[in-house]
């Protein structure tokens, strides 16, 4: 059951702060900025109790199971733990903590980086494998059409008019349509937007 | 921005209102049924949604790594609405579903509808709040965490629907080691285009706000649908009166 009060808060929110940024009159905006300041605020807040869940409500409960993972839980909770003393020790802003955190993050995500590359060459590789249709070979041909375009490959074109004509052509067709596309993810975020905005879909039971 | 923009911006937020709230009605939804196309992803999603329920395996919808304060928002928001629709359909599975995000505030809401649906059908004793969990809050470590906890979880469909980078690809890669059924659909050009090589069905552009009406969630779902078609048509007329305008040599 949803509690009322609940909803008549979120939709008056919202509309308050959207009334704010299409007619800017100054009790509006004295309205808006500080409800903009505290969303930011709660999201932050929100963040702090999704990592103690993470950490309490999934590691924690790991330790307790047998498992070949337990060992990655203890690692994630210890290093959780040292971090947030230093954090809470020297701040978050102090710039040895800062080098000490991101010479490990860094490393870490370029390697992912690097795995990300082999993973997404080797999908495209076997993409005609699970698109077996149509749009799956549209899909195929584009690709290499537009590597070959673009590895300067065709570098020569620059001196025949007609060809320069045709690739400069090649070049708008996938601005075209990921234009078509924006424009539907709009009028979709539009809607869902409007659906929250008037109560009429709740992702939350209050 | 011109002084015009933001009068236009509330016409607009006014007339999609009044046509939600016209749509929604009950007396238009009887008069005039909805009638939308055919979209296979959402037929697979029920069939895989019913196997999981036979088959006791768990169901996993990822939100991607945006957050409610991002500007891309809409995305995760009609993530929510599936994750809810997902978990009324397997509600008779005693596995309900797991949902990954990678910010604070959607796994707050997440653990909300999760719970709601539990304490609909008074299994709220029952419910793991680990079921709703952030994985990591940068992108990469999102993915990884993502994919452990499907791992874990003895998962046989995920769905991917939220604000994606390119690190999805490591997520569907860890679905595809599993071997489940992966639907996808984000606002990112670049995660749709990943998803397309690699996921079992993508939504591609405003399907994505289109799944919760295609599970049969609530009325304004289905009416916000109708709504985006009538203003696809209009933008399509505009774009049309333009070139025509422009050929004209009007303007």
């Amino acid at each position: 059951m949803k509690s009322p009060l609940s909803v008549l808060v979120a939709v008056l929110s919202g509309l308050l702060v959207l009334a704010g940024y299409f007619f800017p009159f100054p009790a509006l905006i004295a309205i808006r900025t500080p409800m903009l300041d505290w969303a930011v605020t709660l999201a932050g807040i929100a963040g702090l109790v999704a990592i103690i869940n993470l950490i309490v409500g999934v590691h924690l409960k790991r330790l307790r199971e047998a498992g070949s993972k337990r060992f990655f839980s203890v690692v994630v909770i210890i290093t959780f733990l040292i971090v947030a003393a230093f954090g809470f020790y020297l701040g978050p802003a102090d710039p040895n903590f800062q080098k000490v955190v991101t010479a490990i993050q860094t490393p870490i995500e370029t390697s992912l980086m690097a795995l990300l590359a082999i993973t997404l060459t080797y999908s495209s590789l076997k993409m005609l494998q699970r698109q077996r249709n149509w749009m799956g070979l549209v899909f195929f041909l584009s690709v290499i059409l537009f590597l070959v375009i673009n590895s300067g490959v065709l570098a020569f074109s620059a001196e025949i008019p007609l060809l320069q004509d045709l690739l400069s052509g090649f070049h708008k067709i996938p601005a075209a349509g990921a234009r078509g596309i924006l424009l539907g993810i709009a009028l979709g975020s539009l809607a869902t937007g409007v659906r929250i905005l008037i109560g009429s879909d709740k992702p939350y039971s209050g | 921005m011109s002084q015009y923009e933001p009068l236009i911006g509330a016409v607009v937020f006014l007339f999609t209102s009044g046509l939600v709230i016209f749509f929604s009605s009950k007396k238009i939804r009887t008069k005039f049924p909805p009638v939308f196309r055919k979209l296979s992803a959402a037929i697979k999603l029920r069939r895989a949604i019913g196997l999981a329920v036979e088959d006791g395996t768990r169901i996993h919808v990822s939100l991607g790594n945006g957050s409610l304060v991002d500007p891309a928002n809409a995305s995760a928001l009609a993530g929510l609405s599936t994750l809810n629709r997902i978990a009324q359909l397997a509600s008779t599975s005693d596995l309900p579903p797991m949902c990954t995000s990678g910010s604070g505030d959607l796994q707050i809401l997440s653990q909300d509808v999760l719970r709601g649906n539990a304490s609909n059908t008074h299994s709220l004793g029952q419910l793991d709040p680990g079921l709703a969990r952030m994985t990591g809050v940068t992108p990469f470590t999102y993915a990884i965490g993502a994919v452990e906890s499907m791992q874990d979880s003895g998962t046989s469909a995920n769905v991917l629907i939220g604000d994606f980078g390119a690190e999805a690809a490591l997520l569907l890669d860890g679905a595809e080691n599993q071997g489940s059924y992966k639907l996808a659909g984000s606002n990112s050009i670049i995660a749709q285009s990943i998803f397309f090589t690699q996921a079992d069905d993508t939504l591609i552009g405003e399907e994505l706000y289109a799944l919760p009406a295609y599970l049969g969630s609530q009325a304004a779902h289905q009416a916000s649908l109708r709504v985006q078609d009538i203003l696809r048509f209009i933008v399509i007329l505009v774009l049309l009166g333009a070139v025509l305008t422009r050929l004209a040599g009007w303007a």
